[in-house]
């Protein structure tokens, strides 16, 4: 009996080493976004000049709630810190660790604390979830900066900085453009929770849509998962069947939905990252977060020895938010003008998004 | 609005996307079935499922076979089934702890591939409508039953032969009994550890052929834990089918039909909130299980390990 305690804990310890490998969730907890409450204090335009390259590398650590290369949320962040890097001269200058899949709040709070005791100068948590484990590591480590997405709240804290994007706006964009380009008039949204940024895309891109043509129905399906893939393939096959022939969604389970989409031909929206590569034929733009228009300025911030307090929003003004065509899918002239001015539209004011 | 959910083609549209959602389920249910009427509880179908999942995507996306990935993700399983086996009859540990042990495995393996061998999410053309003459043309009907993947079918065939081999054949005989009473198994000549390897095995096959089902057939794409808790709920609808294929497959279709059901709810319009809707059914499969909980019994050596006494 002896013997087998011990192959046993070999096996057990075998398998959580190779499993910390691939860092997992150990359980699917759901994923609560909040919607931003607080006024938000808008940092002034982004300067376009990187801060220069310190004699030291500047050393950057982020916290995610899915996979890097999710295609969506989690992605559009590591993307981001991989743009910075290249504009300050390589991992020599800028240096980026990340952990992927922190679904538990616990481990990533572990995670979050371990870094900012490693001597890191940023340490981002990049999903609301980790708001409350922010809040109580930030006053141990005055001498970091962290920061925190997708959100306006700074807890007051002098070393949280807060970062949210303006979803809404990509969200109508896309709408507008889904209106012309739908001929069945019949138009779906796979959903993940909701709430939050999830939330604020659909609500802008209802708004859209119903801007330019309200005779269009539009059915939003939120499965109540940001994982399950098969359950988002199944909501887009309902919406496919139910007449529609322009889809959109977001939050990194509708990989599932925009398979669907491509088996019928119908055309594709996306947001957080650029999802052409999974589709080329059916994807006409995606909305794609440029976080590193906030990273920017809070990284001349921290040379300037301001390690917190504010908040950014990336919207589509000041280029947080780029909506980027998919280049092998045509767009008629017209609607193409008609996305521009519309894009312009929200930038200058002339165009105000009500939601619900 | 509600009567637009009685509509035709909305009823054809939940049945066959109801039909299409069961199908891993039952895979990997049927193949705990097996493994638990033999008397081990295997709780690593969702690993297995992941890893299965996984080759069976690797392989179809780099040889551009999908047969060969649907082998790769049975053999895979069948490797996962012999470890469970080992550490089960040999070693005979905790199996519910090891169980959890090979799904960590599993979930962290096939993440650790997918990032090292892949990178980035990409899809595969999966395994095709296949049409039958004459029966996918039957209007409804057809489109519902018959309009189906191949792995689709597979999955609906499997369940009157996993009956028929239970209940009809000498194996399924000795498979019960190892699983009611493996002492006068043994005693009568039944090599307890022979079976349990050979119920264990096949159950990781099948959870690997489940995993494929995904990756492969419905989805044609693979992303990191895409299984997302299916292989736990398979395990609990070998509970809730009281250990018979059949009441597996009722089980199966039940949760998926009420899956599909909601999604047109939402579709449709009618005013249930999003989060109630997500959480019909497994209500809905909750109530059922406390209606039915009377006749169910479970395999009498579930969960214990078998020694023989000398």
């Amino acid at each position: 009996m002896k013997k087998f305690a011990w192959i046993l804990t070999f096996v057990l310890a075998l398998s959580l080493i190779v499993s910390a490998c691939g860092t997992p969730a150990a359980t699917e907890a759901p994923v609560v976004e909040e919607a931003p409450a607080a006024e938000v204090t808008e940092a002034p335009v982004a300067a376009t000049e990187p801060p220069a390259a310190p004699a030291e590398p500047f050393r950057v650590a982020v916290v995610m709630p899915s996979a890097i290369n999710d295609l969506a949320f989690s992605q559009s962040m590591y993307d981001a810190l991989m743009r910075i890097q290249e504009e300050m001269g390589g991992p020599e200058a800028f240096e980026i660790v990340y952990s992927e899949n922190m679904f538990v709040v616990d481990d990533a709070a572990a995670a979050l604390r371990d870094y900012a005791s490693q001597g890191y100068d940023l340490v981002i948590g990049h999903g609301s979830q980790y708001g409350t484990s922010l809040q109580e590591i930030a006053p141990d480590f005055p001498e970091t900066s962290f920061a925190w997405g997708t959100t306006a709240e700074t807890f007051g804290q002098p070393n949280i900085f807060a970062y949210e994007a303006a979803s809404q706006e990509g969200g109508y964009v896309n709408g507008v453009l889904a209106a012309s380009l739908s001929t069945s008039k019949v138009i779906g949204i796979v959903g993940p929770i909701e709430v939050g940024d999830a939330k604020l895309y659909v609500d802008g891109f209802k708004a859209g849509v119903a801007a330019t043509d309200p005779s269009i129905t539009v059915n939003v399906n939120y499965i109540g998962s940001f994982s399950d893939v098969a359950l988002a393939s199944e909501a887009a096959s309902t919406h496919l069947s139910a007449g529609a022939d322009v889809l959109t969604g977001t939050a990194q389970m509708v990989v599932g939905a925009i398979g669907k989409a491509e088996e019928s031909n119908a055309l594709w929206f996306g947001t957080q990252s650029n999802q052409t590569s999974l589709a080329p034929s059916i994807v006409v733009a995606s909305q794609v977060y440029h976080w590193e228009v906030a990273l920017r300025e809070m990284l001349t911030l921290i040379g300037e020895g301001t390690l917190g307090g504010q908040s950014f929003k990336a919207d589509l003004a000041n280029g947080g938010e780029v909506i980027e065509f998919n280049p092998d899918y045509t767009l008629s002239d017209d609607v193409k003008a008609l996305a521009d001015s519309t894009i312009q539209g929200i930038v200058d004011g002339s165009i105000t998004i009500t939601l619900p | 609005m509600i009567n637009e959910l009685f509509s035709i083609t909305v009823l054809i549209g939940i049945l066959a996307s109801g039909i299409r959602l069961a199908t891993p389920y039952l895979y990997a249910a049927i193949g705990e079935t097996f493994s638990q009427k033999s008397g081990v509880l295997n709780l690593g179908v969702e690993g297995q499922m992941l890893l299965g999942c996984f080759a069976a995507f690797y392989v179809a996306l780099t040889t551009g076979n999908l047969w060969l990935g649907l082998l790769a993700a049975m053999i895979v399983g069948a490797l996962m089934g012999l470890a469970m086996a080992y550490v089960t009859v040999n070693l005979q540990a905790q199996q519910g702890i090891s169980g959890i042990g090979f799904y960590l495995f599993g979930l962290g393996m096939s993440e650790l591939l997918f990032q090292r061998l892949m990178g980035t999410v990409e899809t595969v053309k999966g395994f095709p409508k296949v049409y039958i003459p004459g029966l996918s043309d039957i209007p409804g009907i057809g489109e519902i039953f018959f309009s189906q993947n191949i792995l689709v079918y597979g999955a609906y065939l499997l369940v009157p032969l996993a009956w028929f081999v239970l209940n009809k054949t000498t194996l399924g005989l000795k498979i019960r009994s190892v699983g009611e009473n493996p002492d006068a198994a043994d005693s009568l000549g039944v090599s307890v550890a022979r079976v349990r390897y050979f119920t264990i095995i096949l159950g990781g096959t099948l959870s690997g052929i489940a995993g494929a089902s995904l990756s492969i057939a419905l989805l044609n794409v693979f992303q990191q834990n895409m299984t997302s808790g299916l292989g736990f709920i398979a395990v609990a609808l070998v509970y809730f089918g009281a250990w018979s294929p059949l009441g597996v497959l009722g089980g199966a279709l039940l949760f998926s039909m009420v899956n599909s059901l909601q999604l047109w709810i939402q579709v449709l319009g009618i005013p249930i909130p999003s989060d109630i809707a997500v959480m019909m059914p497994y209500i809905l499969t909750i109530l059922v299980l406390i209606a039915t909980v009377s006749r169910v019994r479970a395999p009498s050596a579930l969960t214990k390990p078998f020694e023989r006494e000398n």
